[in-house]
Formats: structure tokens, C-alpha cells, sequence
């Protein structure tokens, strides 16, 4: 058991920077992940962590020490790796006792070790197999326990579900997550999936460029994107962005673009009054629109849009609108008729708006 | 395809190929028990028409044929033990380490296998001459590794490049420092490059040739191919029975060896580890 902590922590590979000044803490117990898009410098942190990779700048602490020069083998750590790593000449009880036997264990405790994770994991029937004899989930699992049996100050995970088939991958998320309830272990997840990043983490850190993006618990990166990068790439189908100028009404704040007028409640108002250019991108997701019986039945939001392309998923419709000559996504009842061509009106729910910085992409609200 | 199609398009050509492979061993075989007028006048040279083994008796009691062949064991299997462990720990150290220069490392290391023995003996021998091991039979184990070991590094090169690296980096993690890495995960896994290695070190110091003949010269401390070729041969005087014969018992070490390793030896030439 044990906290991590980051301090400026920078890596290059010669000009380049693929970690730029990372500063975090991961307080004891916590399950934390780091999503972004592929290359944005999330893999390369955990390995910095896990002491695969040197680092170029800052500090990393485990506990209270500062393991910069310590070798992966004396940080107490265990690492998941994505295409498992199981030592193919070993069965599964050797690969999850090669560890407690380099610790010098005795056999009797290694023994029950194994066959408690072992227990737990649901593998015991296959601890005699080779890797190669096993599927992908059961590998998956023989390397989690792997990881498990060293009762290591902290798990570092590095993508272990994106080998797994879509079906395996939602159980094992599951699991995962039972899993750190029952062991209790700080865990450090890497993954470029932002429903795993979601559904697993505690907390989540949201990276690009080598850049923090925002660290926050799942909800609150969900309903407070810091930035325009976070609101889209967090969510699925992603939030829709629109280009529209600030307009005073009365009393009211209006966005107004190209096929759509919609009110900005008056409690974030406050935050675009002085705004100089006018200009915003709104920020709205698919869920938060609805569809209007006739068009400017909400005064306070009209939108109106031309129906492109509808999806059924089942339990509910992905439709693809155009608004003006800008794309909208809508997420509606798969009751509701949207006959593709058709002009709808739709409305947007003005508590559920974003506004970002057309040119720095930082979130108004 | 139709079972005529196949046969012209596979059957046919890998047949053609088969016979000419086969076919000098065939010939090394019917010589080998041939009687010694049959040798030079027979109405069908491919067939045997009076069996003997006076050629193979000849050859083990006549000759210091046994003691050639015992030479040869002896340094294939020293240079080629000497040779695939000096290249296992030298591919390793290129490939994982990364140390400063360790590309152009390896690429030096491959065109040391370039350069041909025939330009090589002259040179060589001055230093062996220097260092007292001329004539010294357990100096062609040195010799040999000199063309083996860049060979073998450069093979196991592309073996060890075929492991994944977090193999290694779990080893880390696990608590195992570089040299157990190595030993314990690394090896085990590197058994089918290193048998592959092994294959091709042993046939070729098997074979060798040029270098026995330059820097051996008593009878003593000849190896199969040189003490056949300097003793059966006197002139233009060919002992063809007996030369076969030798060839013939020259080349069972070799099968065997290729006999229970292919399937070794052909994972190792794919370098791919299927996990």
C-alpha cells in the first residue's frame, strides 16, 4: 500500500517531448486512469513509474521515496502488461511464483499464495497449463495473478483489457474493478478506451501531447469538461460543438449560429458577459437535445435541422442532423419518428450547455 | 486445382529438384559398395551388380580414418560450443542493452562473416605461427569461431529481436536483475535460435576445409575432409571406393543432427516465437 507522486516529471527522446511536466498525486487505495489518445504520452508516464523507462525531469515518489535511480525490481510494484508477457516456457504456477521465489519465499507460502489468487481469479483448474494452451481471457487473468500474488505496493496496468474481444473485455472491466474493491491496491490503469477510463477509475487523468488535460472523478469530467479535447473525447457518441455568436436580448444571453438560437441560463451568463469577440463554440451533448413537436414551441431554443443519417441501436437512435451547414448528433427514444430528409425541430437543455474558447478551447462552463 | 495441374505445377518440379539433390548421394552410396572393376566398367553405372564392403573395411583399417573422424567431432563440437555462446551473450548485449554504438556493432560484426577464408588463411597464420598454435589441433577451435561466431550473432540477432520486450521488462518488474532476465526467461525462450545455431556451427566446422589443410600439417591432427582428401587422393590416382566410403560416413553426423532438430531448426530460421 502505498501513495504515488509525480513532480514535474518530464521525459525525452531526444528534441522530443513525450512528457511535459506532469505533476499528480495518487493518493493510497486509488484507482486511477490515464486515457487519451494513442501517443499522448500516458504509457510512457506508467512506465516511468513502473521504472522501465528513465526519467528526463522531476520526481517520483512511492510511499515517501523518491525512486528515480531505483530499479524496477526494488519499487515493490507489479505491472499488467497488454499482451500479457506471461513467460511462455513456464506453466501458470511457475509464472505467478517466478516472483515470490526470487523473494527467496518458502514454498509452503508461495504455494498458498498462488492458490488463493489463483482461487480468486477462477484459473485454479488451469494452473499446470502453458500460456499458449489458454485463451485470451484466461492469459489475462493468469497475469493478473501474476500481479496479485506479490501483494505489491501498486499495480501498474498498461491497456491489459485491449486484447480481449469486445464481449470479454466488458466482464473483465467488471471484474477489474471487484477485483481492486477486494485487494485494495493502489492501480494505476493506462487505456485509450474511454468507457473502461469511465466505468473503472476513481479518478481520471485525461492526457494529450505528452500534456494533463484535467484530473477529475469520471462525473464531474463528464458534466465539466476543462477544455474542448476532454468534452469530446470523453463520451460516446461525442459532445457536439457548434460555432455561435453571444447576442443580448432583454434580460437574456442568447447563441446564436447558423440554424439555431438557444438561451444561456443567466447563472453562466455572467461568465461570457465580457467577452469581447462575441464568439463561442457551444458544446452540447447528444443526450441533452431533444425533439420538439413544432418548431418554436421553446422560445428560449430552436434549433432547426435536417435529418441525414439515422442509426438503431436497440434501446435507443443515434440520428445525424445538420444544422445550418454544421453537423449535430442527437440521442433520442428509438420511438421518435425521424424520417431521413425531414425538417425537425429540436431544442437543447440549456442546463446541460458548454461554451468553449474559440481559440484557446478552454471551457467557459 | 486438378490432380494433373498439381503434378505438373509441384509434383513434377519438386520431384526434378529431389534427384538433383539426391542424386550425388546416391552416387556416394552404390560406389560405397561397389566392387573395384564394377568402379570403371559396368553396363549400368546406377545399379550394383556384385555387392562388397571391401571399400568400407579398407578404409577403417588401412587408413587413420577413425581417428580423422574423432579430430573432427572433437572441433565441431568445441568451436561450435565455444561459438554459440559467445554469440548468444554478444546478440543479447546488441540487441537489449542498446548501448551507444551498438547498431553499427552489429552491423561490423556481419561483415566480419563477409570476408572470404581464402583472403583470411595468409594473415591468420602469421598469428597463429605468433602465438605457438600452429599444428595444434585445439587451435582450429579458435579459428573456426572466427567465422562462426559473427554468423551465429548475426542469426541470433534476429532471433532475440523476435522475443517481446516485456517479456524482459516483467522479469524486471518481477524482481530479476539483467543476468537472471537473461538466464531464466530469456534462454529457455532462445532454445530454438541457439539449436538453429548450434545446426549450422557444427556443419560448418564439419566441413571445413581450407583452414585444416593450411594450418594442420601432421597426420595426426588431420580432420575428415583433409586426411581424406591428402591420403586417397595420390596424384591423379583416385581410391574412389574408399573415398565414398569416407563421404558416405562423413555426412551421418550431419543427418543426424539435422534428423532430430529440424523442426528447431526451422522455427529458428523463421525467428518467430508463437506464444
Amino acid at each position: 500500500m502505498a501513495a504515488v507522486r509525480l513532480e514535474s516529471v518530464s521525459k525525452r527522446f531526444g528534441k522530443n517531448t513525450v512528457v511535459d511536466d506532469v505533476s499528480m498525486q495518487v493518493p493510497d487505495r486509488e484507482f486511477l486512469v490515464f486515457v487519451g489518445p494513442s501517443g499522448c504520452g500516458k504509457t510512457t508516464t506508467l512506465r516511468m513509474i513502473a521504472g522501465l523507462e528513465t526519467i528526463s525531469d522531476g520526481k517520483i515518489f512511492i510511499g515517501d521515496r523518491v525512486v528515480n535511480d531505483v530499479e524496477p525490481r526494488d519499487r515493490n510494484i507489479a505491472m499488467v502488461f497488454q499482451n500479457y508477457a506471461l513467460y511462455p516456457h513456464m506453466n501458470v504456477y511457475e509464472n505467478m511464483a517466478f516472483a515470490l521465489k526470487l523473494r527467496k519465499m518458502s514454498a509452503a507460502e508461495i504455494d498458498r499464495r498462488v492458490k488463493e489468487a489463483a482461487e480468486i481469479l477462477g484459473i485454479a483448474h488451469l494452473l499446470k497449463r502453458r500460456p499458449k494452451e489458454m485463451s485470451g481471457g484466461q492469459r489475462q487473468r493468469a497475469a493478473l495473478g501474476r500481479a496479485m500474488v506479490r501483494d505489491p505496493d501498486v499495480f501498474l496496468m498498461d491497456e491489459p483489457l485491449s486484447n480481449l474481444d469486445a464481449k470479454l473485455r466488458v466482464q473483465m472491466r467488471v471484474e477489474l474493478a471487484q477485483l481492486h474493491r477486494r485487494v485494495n491496491t493502489t492501480t494505476i490503469y493506462v487505456t485509450h478506451d474511454q468507457v473502461e477510463a469511465m466505468t473503472m477509475g476513481d479518478r481520471i487523468v485525461v492526457m494529450r501531447d505528452g500534456v494533463i488535460q484535467q484530473t477529475a472523478a469520471p462525473k464531474e469530467l463528464y458534466d465539466h469538461p476543462a477544455n474542448r479535447f476532454v468534452a469530446g473525447f470523453i463520451g460516446s457518441p461525442p459532445m457536439n460543438f457548434l460555432a455561435a455568436e453571444l447576442l443580448s436580448e432583454g434580460e437574456k444571453l442568447y447563441a446564436r449560429g447558423n440554424g439555431f438560437k438557444t438561451v444561456i441560463p443567466a447563472a453562466r451568463a455572467e461568465r461570457l458577459g465580457e467577452l469581447p469577440t462575441k464568439k463561442v463554440v457551444i458544446g452540447i451533448r447528444p443526450e441533452d437535445v431533444r425533439v420538439t413537436a413544432t418548431a418554436g414551441a421553446d422560445s428560449d431554443s430552436t434549433v432547426e435541422a435536417t435529418v441525414d443519417v439515422v442509426e438503431l441501436l436497440g434501446a435507443e437512435q443515434l440520428g445525424f442532423v445538420i444544422v445550418g451547414d454544421q453537423n449535430l448528433t442527437i440521442r433520442t427514444s428509438p420511438d421518435v419518428a425521424l424520417p431521413l430528409g425531414s425538417k425537425v425541430s429540436l431544442a437543447f437543455n440549456a442546463a446541460k450547455l458548454h461554451a468553449f474558447d474559440p481559440e484557446s478551447e478552454a471551457a467557459f462552463f | 486445382m486438378t490432380r494433373t495441374a498439381r503434378f505438373f505445377r509441384i509434383g513434377l518440379p519438386l520431384t526434378l529438384y529431389g534427384i538433383f539433390l539426391l542424386l550425388p548421394f546416391y552416387w556416394m552410396l552404390v560406389t560405397t559398395f561397389k566392387e573395384r572393376q564394377e568402379l570403371l566398367v559396368s553396363p549400368n553405372p546406377f545399379l550394383i551388380y556384385h555387392w562388397t564392403l571391401e571399400h568400407v573395411v579398407g578404409l577403417l583399417t588401412q587408413t587413420r580414418y577413425l581417428h580423422w573422424f574423432g579430430n573432427t567431432l572433437l572441433i565441431a563440437l568445441g568451436a561450435t560450443l565455444l561459438s554459440v555462446s559467445v554469440s548468444y551473450i554478444t546478440a543479447y548485449a546488441i540487441i537489449r542493452l542498446r548501448f551507444p554504438g551498438s547498431k553499427p556493432f552489429g552491423t561490423a560484426i556481419f561483415l566480419c562473416y563477409i570476408v572470404p577464408p581464402a583472403i583470411l588463411f595468409i594473415p591468420l597464420g602469421e598469428v597463429l605461427v605468433k602465438l605457438g598454435w600452429f599444428d595444434k589441433l585445439w587451435a582450429l577451435i579458435p579459428i573456426y569461431a572466427t567465422f562462426l561466431v559473427p554468423f551465429c550473432t548475426w542469426l541470433l540477432i534476429g532471433f532475440l529481436k523476435s522475443i517481446p520486450r516485456e517479456l524482459e521488462e516483467a522479469g524486471r518488474v518481477d524482481g530479476a536483475s539483467n543476468l537472471l532476465v537473461m538466464r531464466k526467461i530469456i534462454l529457455p525462450i532462445s532454445v530454438p535460435g541457439l539449436i538453429t545455431a548450434a545446426i549450422f556451427s557444427f556443419t560448418l566446422s564439419w566441413n571445413e576445409y581450407l583452414y585444416a589443410l593450411v594450418y594442420m600439417s601432421s597426420p595426426d591432427n588431420k580432420t575428415v575432409s583433409v586426411g581424406m582428401t591428402s591420403e586417397l587422393i595420390s596424384g591423379d590416382v583416385f581410391q574412389w571406393g574408399q573415398l565414398m566410403a569416407g563421404a558416405l560416413i562423413g555426412v551421418l553426423p550431419a543427418i543426424v543432427v539435422y534428423f532430430f532438430f529440424v523442426e528447431y531448426y526451422v522455427a529458428g530460421m523463421a525467428g518467430s516465437l508463437k506464444d
